[in-house]
């Protein structure tokens, strides 16, 4: 599973930097962020289901987290 | 009598205010909700160029103020600005145009229409004489409360309660996480766990939701009432929750009587002040009597911010 690291990158540009990286990514694949804590994880995941993604899940890990997510259709 | 230069009847809702100097006047525009078309815009600003001093104010209220405009194109002024529909507001003793946030059709944060709702009161209830004093509504469409409900006679601010679907919960935490309020935690059984009397109503765990799980069990405002800012501001307090946006004209209406008739001879008084006059319960009590399932079991007066050291008269 390809994993795109987004720790120390703050809002907004995380999620666009996730946009841009799920622009070459096929629709149906999953694919895990990796989101530090407070607004990124707060922030990232509802702006990336309102562009269509399916979240489906959420992991602590040690000081950050993973959000695993299949890219919607267009 | 003098020949009239102007048509008076432009004059009798306000919004044309007196600036120094002679023959000068500043024109309030009508512009509920802060929201208006480029064309709008671009007629405005044809007229500001042609009449004004060749800048405009934007109004604390979401209003754009034409600048030093002689008293003598006051008709020409109204009938240029009438080609795009444009209105001119109002002043003094009257129900103001009200205010809103940019509302839910393109803000993630918005939870109710707060422009429908803003052009509604506009359109039903703008220039209503109260009698008394001027008196200010305003929407906000989330928790945020960026047009500040507690600080307008009557404030509305959209709130959502949230329902779980447990069987469609696939237990990725995502809401407990979002939830800054410590409203929700997951539980032993890896599923979310609601602490209604933390929740303040946002709806972050709905927006944030993959699946759907959770949704809105009842939506609608928070209504504030009594609040004022000026020399001796007030913050209002809670009287409604969940009132349904259909029913928000009738709401502002119901108090607006009530502030008719318990202010009748008090002088030019705003509405907070005769909460704290007249008790809260009577107010309250009131709008039971119209919105039983909304209004809230008790509250507290109109909260006295201290401006300075005690004002003679102004009790704390």
């Amino acid at each position: 599973m390809q994993s795109i690291d987004l720790r120390g990158v703050t809002c907004p540009t995380n999620f666009v930097m996730a946009k841009l990286e799920l622009e070459d990514v096929e629709v149906g694949t999953t694919v895990e962020f990796f989101l530090d804590d407070g607004e990124p994880v707060k922030n990232v995941p509802r702006s990336l289901k309102d562009e269509g993604h399916k979240l489906l899940g959420l992991q602590e890990r040690e000081g950050y987290y993973v959000l695993t997510l299949e890219k919607g259709g267009e | 009598m003098a020949e009239q230069k102007i048509d008076l009847r432009n004059l009798k809702a306000g919004g044309f205010i007196k600036e120094r100097g002679k023959d000068l006047f500043t024109v309030r525009l009508r512009v509920p909700g802060g929201r208006m078309s480029v064309d709008r815009l671009s007629k405005i600003a044809e007229v500001a160029q042609k009449y004004g001093k060749g800048y405009v104010h934007l109004s604390v209220r979401q209003s754009i103020e034409l600048i030093n405009i002689n008293f003598a194109d006051f008709d020409a002024v109204v009938a240029e600005l009438g080609e795009e529909q444009q209105k001119v507001a109002s002043c003094g003793a009257r129900v103001r145009v009200p205010t809103a946030c940019g509302g839910c059709e393109y803000n993630p944060n918005g939870l109710v229409d707060t422009q429908k709702s803003a052009l509604e009161v506009d359109q039903k209830l703008f220039g209503t004489a109260t009698g008394h004093h001027k008196f200010k509504v305003c929407f906000a469409g989330c928790p945020f409360d960026c047009p500040k409900s507690a600080i307008n006679d009557v404030g509305f601010q959209g709130a959502v309660w949230p329902k779980l679907d447990a069987d469609g919960c696939i237990s990725c935490g995502l809401c407990a996480k979002s939830c800054t309020e410590g409203a929700l935690s997951m539980g032993a059984d890896n599923k979310p766990v609601f602490d209604a009397a933390r929740c303040i109503y946002c709806g972050d765990c709905i927006k944030v939701c993959p699946t759907g799980a959770w949704s809105a069990e009842r939506k609608g405002y928070t209504v504030r009432i009594g609040g004022k800012w000026g020399r001796r501001p007030l913050v209002g307090t809670l009287y409604a929750t969940f009132v349904p946006e259909e029913r928000v004209v009738e709401f502002i209406a119901t108090v607006l009587a009530w502030y008719q008739e318990k202010a009748e001879g008090a002088g030019r008084v705003r509405l907070g002040d005769v909460i704290i006059r007249e008790g809260w319960q009577s107010l309250l009590e009131r709008l039971r009597g119209y919105f039983p399932e909304y209004v809230v079991k008790e509250t507290i007066a109109p909260q006295v911010i201290q401006s300075q050291l005690p004002l003679p008269g102004q009790h704390v």
